[in-house]
């Protein structure tokens, strides 16, 4: 007879704590959305649309100064209180606004005489490609000539002297 | 009737010192309060030489029509920029607002007029209060004359009241 009927517990006191450490992870979980489910339908809420919060253009500014662009209210004239008017210079004297002048001038990597001078090999050497032989024959001749010239002198130039007593 | 301003720079009279707090006249509906503290350089033990009736050049901190306003002479990263007790000697007078937003326009002709003039110093205050110090009495009370009928005269009638003055 003992085992036959067990005692069976409220809803409330399975929902304590000190009830619940036994059970499972899911268990709990199956409990808590139960109680959500619960709570939200004895929630009141408004059966209204949802009212967008107009985003208002409109700043209000209280002070001035932002406004008008106001000076600082301190200033000195000609020199009269040095503390002052160093370093609020502007406040005194009107700042002249200085013109940004515009560099109009790319800087060249390479100077333009530069690139004359080297315009200048440029088209003799490609030039030789397109001779015919004839013409480089002669061009060779012409640098053998201008070689020879130079070596005598450079060999006069190499001798030893000897030293006169 | 000048109302506080969050930022305003004004000039206030100090009419009475409650232990770390003085009270300052602002020419609104209530006294601001200026903490001993607010001061460039302040300490507990360094406090700043304030006595009731001198001249305060601050900027408030707090101003909203729930609270009392307060001011403080230090900016904030704890420079004075300028803000603090004005000296002695000077005069001190009351314009309209209006005037002073003029005066401290970006371009103001009268200031730069009489800035031509002579060495003087001025400080603006955003609640109608004006003080000027000139090496004379006398060339204070000119410019303050001047400042004072700016606001009914025309530029023509001004420049020619300038005229007669640098002619003298």
């Amino acid at each position: 007879m003992a085992g036959e009927v067990k005692t069976k517990l409220s809803k409330n006191l399975l929902r304590m704590k000190f009830m619940q450490r036994g059970l499972d992870s899911q268990t709990k979980k199956q409990l808590e959305e139960e109680e959500k489910k619960i709570i939200s339908e004895e929630h009141w809420y408004l059966d209204l649309p949802d009212l967008k919060e107009k985003e208002s253009f409109i700043i209000e500014e209280r002070s001035f100064m932002p406004c008008e662009d106001l000076l600082y209210g301190r200033m000195s004239f000609k020199g009269f209180n040095p503390e002052i008017e160093v370093p609020f210079k502007c406040s005194g004297l009107r700042c002249k606004e200085e013109e940004i002048e515009v560099d109009d001038k790319m800087e060249a990597d390479v100077s333009d005489e530069e690139m004359a001078r080297r315009y200048e090999t440029l088209v003799g050497t490609i030039g030789k490609k397109f001779l015919r032989k004839r013409d480089q024959r002669v061009l060779q001749d012409e640098d053998e000539d201008g070689n020879s010239n130079t070596r005598p002198s450079k060999k006069a130039k190499k001798k030893f002297l000897k030293p006169q007593d | 009737q000048y109302v506080p301003v969050k930022g305003d720079h004004v000039i206030g009279i100090v009419t009475a010192k409650a232990g770390d707090v003085f009270k300052l006249d602002v020419g609104g509906s209530e006294q601001a309060s200026l903490s001993y503290l607010a001061f460039e350089g302040a300490t507990k033990r360094n406090r700043p030489n304030v006595q009731v009736g001198d001249l305060i050049y601050g900027q408030f901190l707090v101003a909203n029509k729930d609270m009392e306003p307060e001011m403080v002479c230090i900016d904030s990263s704890g420079r004075s920029s300028g803000m603090g007790i004005i000296g002695q000697d000077g005069f001190l007078f009351k314009v309209s607002l209006g005037l002073i937003r003029k005066l401290l326009a970006p371009k103001c002709e009268i200031i730069q007029e009489l800035s031509q003039l002579y060495p003087f110093e001025l400080v603006l205050g955003m609640n109608g209060r004006i003080w000027v110090k000139a090496k004379t009495v006398q060339q204070t009370l000119i410019v303050v004359n001047i400042l004072e009928a700016c606001e009914y005269m025309t530029a023509e009638q001004r420049k020619q009241a300038l005229a007669k003055l640098s002619g003298k």
